[in-house]
């Protein structure tokens, strides 16, 4: 019999090596396929690290690809840390874009001053607007979110393809499911010329920081704080406990939002129905890394980000298939969580346990 | 050793991490005779008995038993079925009982053999009426043990055990859920059962019991034996002296004479779990400089009662009036603003949020007030200084008061509750079960800082289910009773216990 208990405090050393070592034994799994599609591993890895950190221009494109990333974290990290499991960034996501594109290609021809600004604050209440029907369902009657929240991710999804074709079609599209494009002053700003990274990636950093900030010192923070670890002792001191939700919830879906507002108008510049390769759900696998702390959010991000590139950019190169890709960003994804897993909780041995029962 | 000692424990020694649990224990157990085992919380009690029974295994020693033949055989270590086996039974103090089949199907569950395609069930229905009618432990048999009161489902939790052929009978706090009365029937039962030959031994920390029905006493302290004597060579003193290592103060306030009314419940009515556990038109009324012991068995209601004062149950029939005035929004942050401070029952699962520090817990119930905060935004050093002060102040030990608040023993999480209430001096307190599983000086400081908060001009309800404690602190008694309180007129033990049973005196 093996029970698993979790450690009551987190060595130092634990929290920078095992990371580490997970990344080197992901390495070593991945060999594994790579060889068998005959090619060499280390010209592989070689390869991987070129196309992250090989050029500007590699740089340039995974930090592109973290921008989604992290505000999809940071929505999921917040919403974790209370213990409401909001499973709906992807749905959250597309109302954010949704909203980007609706009032940003056109309806308000405003300078770039006032227009940016206008479409984050509005994509980012239309996320916030997706998480107010599960969140009231579950202060209300009980309803488990992660059912509510994944499955109005469908529902949205559908929607905004039912939008794609009829009011929200550009009517320049050739009849193709897109949207107007945003106009040009309501874009985020690149933040390198010719390159895509953009400045949405400043917004979710400087967020992230908030969060951080927010959840460590403030009454706001405190009370999440107290929410997600006991419910009902935060309840007996006098918090109020759906007031905490309703706020951790709307703020969670805003993040999320913007997460769409920041592909669409700092991207793509149009909407499509497949706008997200799955960021939301990318983003409670980001949050988890993270262990759920916002600044955890960005270097996890950056590291998923990295593996996707690198691994996309390898296979190009060294023309193996692209399914290996994938097959490497999921092993080293599954190393690190058990990594993590291991850093947090150990493993005992039952009769020999630790626990001190009298 | 004479011939018919049944059981030795030679030299045990268990260490769980840097914490020795049990040091080079050695006892034994005579054929027939009542062994009371005692000691504070931690002192290595259960694991003692744990390492008897198989659940864990001892770093060191041996556990010799009494075989078929009358020689003393060892036991295997770490295996219960090996303990079964040999004629060891444990009721434990939470219990291990299925809630929706029947007492008999209990009573019978995994003692049958697995391959026979057809239950004896006469032969087994024989069987326990024997056992039944040979110990006096009766339990009806063919209802679900869910339907049973406490007392018959513990009676069922032995007959599971001499069902087995336990000729050894372990019982960890075999009375904490039973009335006065139930306990005494409960040992004069196991009397007649030792003097059939079976031997006992019972795990307490109250005294009492200890010396009217045991035959001999073994104390534990710090997981060593520290001394064993027959029961009739024994007093409370010694036993304390012994328990704690020098002789401890018992707490006994002075009288004082109550002063006016501040606090009373008129008619209330509140929902509970079931028709049992919840408040029917109860009044009360609690005046200053008074402590109200409101005695009972738990699940009559008290716990909500204590919802009630604490804010998170909301009454449909009936008034709440602080001073005169009636209190208009019950919940708790309006309570905590009132002047209430309330001591929950379950300090681990209301009292404190175990992942927040130290530090945190002591402000939790006031995070509006303005010396905490400035805009939202928390003034740590306000905070940690405050900490730091209610830690010497009320003694609150633990690895520091910036690491998180589940490290600290359960005697440290209780003084950190009672820093961050009293602190506040409320008006109104209210005790639940404010030393239950607390070591004595702990639990004789909560009981100090009750006395205090007293004598001060506060009014204190102690909802206990120690007699002892409510006999010993209380000005006033009620019992609770069906979700209904009745009054005490005489304050001897057995007049309550009975009202405690549901009898009129």
């Amino acid at each position: 019999m093996i029970r698993i208990e979790p450690r009551e405090k987190i060595s130092n050393s634990s929290t920078i090596f095992i990371p580490i070592i997970a990344a080197i034994v992901s390495l070593l799994f991945a060999a594994i396929p790579i060889i068998s599609a005959g090619a060499n591993p280390l010209i592989a890895y070689v390869e991987m690290a070129k196309g992250v950190f090989g050029s500007v221009f590699a740089v340039s494109e995974m930090l592109t690809r973290a921008t989604p990333l992290i505000f999809t974290g940071l929505a999921a990290a917040i919403a974790f840390r209370a213990k409401l499991w909001n499973i709906g960034a992807e749905g959250q996501l597309y109302l954010g874009a949704i909203a980007a594109v609706t009032v940003g290609s056109g309806f308000f021809d405003l300078p770039a001053i006032f227009l940016l600004p206008l479409i984050i604050v509005l994509g980012a209440c239309a996320g916030a607007v997706g998480m107010v029907a599960p969140t009231y369902l579950k202060v209300r009657f009980g309803a488990d979110e992660v059912v509510t929240t994944l499955l109005l991710n469908f529902i949205i999804i559908i929607f905004l393809q039912m939008l794609l074709e009829g009011p929200l079609q550009d009517p320049m599209g050739l009849g193709w499911p897109q949207s107007a494009p945003i106009l040009d002053q309501g874009m985020f700003p690149p933040l390198i010329d010719r390159m895509r990274v953009h400045s949405g990636l400043i917004l979710a950093v400087i967020l992230a920081v908030i969060a951080h900030f927010m959840i460590k010192h403030s009454v706001w923070g405190f009370k999440l704080r107290a929410v997600g670890e006991n419910s009902s002792a935060a309840k007996h001191a006098g918090i109020n406990i759906n007031r905490s939700l309703f706020g951790v919830a709307l703020l969670s879906g805003g993040l999320a939002g913007l997460a769409g507002v920041s592909e669409v108008a700092g991207l793509k510049g149009y909407l499509t129905a497949d706008l997200s390769p799955g960021f939301g759900y990318a983003g409670i696998v980001v949050a988890m890394l993270a262990g759920l702390s916002p600044i955890g959010v960005i270097i996890a991000s950056v590291f998923i980000a990295s593996v996707f590139v690198g691994a996309d950019s390898m296979s190009r190169a060294m023309g193996i298939s692209s399914f290996l890709a994938d097959l490497v960003v999921s092993v080293s994804l599954l190393c690190v969580l058990v990594g993590g897993f291991i850093a947090r909780f150990k493993i005992v041995r039952a009769g020999t346990g630790t626990r001190f029962y009298d | 050793m004479e011939a018919s000692t049944v059981l030795k424990l030679n030299g045990l020694v268990k260490r769980f991490g840097s914490i020795l649990a049990n040091d080079d224990v050695t006892l034994h157990l005579q054929k027939g005779e009542v062994l009371a085992l005692l000691g504070e919380n931690g002192a290595g009690k259960t694991t003692l008995m744990n390492m008897l029974f198989g659940h864990y295994l001892p770093d060191s020693g041996n556990i010799e038993i009494r075989g078929v033949n009358g020689d003393l055989v060892p036991l295997e270590l770490g295996n219960p079925s090996a303990a079964l086996a040999s004629g060891i039974g444990m009721v434990h103090q939470h219990f291990t009982l299925a809630e929706n089949i029947t007492a008999f199907d209990n009573i019978t569950l995994g003692a049958e053999s697995l391959f026979s395609l057809r239950r004896n069930q006469r032969k087994a229905e024989k069987k326990i009426n024997n056992i039944m009618s040979n110990s006096g432990l009766e339990a009806p048999l063919d209802i679900p043990v869910g339907r049973l009161s406490v007392g018959e489902r513990q009676r069922v939790e032995i007959l599971k055990a001499l069902y087995r052929d336990a000729h050894i009978l372990v019982l960890d706090e075999p009375t904490a859920v039973l009335t006065p009365q139930e306990a005494d029937a409960l040992f004069s039962n196991l009397r007649r059962m030792t003097n059939h030959g079976l031997s006992v031994i019972f795990i307490t920390h109250k005294m009492r019991e200890v010396l009217s029905f045991s035959d001999r006493l073994v104390v534990l302290r710090q997981g060593k034996n520290v001394g064993s004597m027959e029961t009739s060579n024994a007093s409370e003193k010694k036993i304390a002296r012994l328990m704690v290592g020098s002789e401890t103060q018992k707490v006994s306030p002075k009288r004082i004479t109550p002063g006016s009314p501040i606090l009373s419940l008129n008619d209330i009515s509140v929902a509970g779990r079931s028709k049992r556990d919840s408040l029917q038109n109860i009044s009360l009324i609690l005046k200053s400089h008074e402590i109200l012991g409101i005695a009972g068995i738990s699940g009559n209601g008290q716990n909500v009662l204590a919802d009630l004062i604490s804010g998170l149950a909301s009454p449909y029939k009936g008034s709440i009036l602080l001073k005169g005035v009636a209190i208009q929004n019950i919940n708790p942050l309006n309570m905590i603003k009132l002047g209430f401070g309330r001591i929950p029952e379950d300090r681990h699962r209301q009292g404190i949020v175990g992942g927040l520090s130290v530090s945190e817990n002591m402000v939790i119930e006031r995070l509006d007030d303005p010396l905490i905060q400035n805009f939202g935004f928390l003034r740590s050093s306000v905070i940690n200084d405050n900490a730091q002060t209610l830690s010497e102040k009320y003694d609150v030990r633990g690895p520091g008061i910036d690491q998180a608040s589940r490290l600290l023993s359960g005697g440290n999480i209780q003084k950190l509750i009672l820093a961050r209430v009293f602190e506040q001096q409320p008006e109104i307190i209210l005790a639940n079960q404010p030393t239950r599983g607390l070591d004595m000086g702990a639990a004789s400081d909560v009981q100090r800082h009750l006395i205090e908060a007293r004598d001060r001009g506060g009014g204190v309800i102690l909802i206990s289910e120690d007699l002892d404690e409510i006999l010993g602190l209380a000005d006033r008694i009620v019992v609770m009773r069906d979700g209904n309180l009745n009054d005490v007129n005489s304050s001897s033990r057995e007049a309550i216990g009975l009202m405690m049973a549901g009898e009129s005196v």
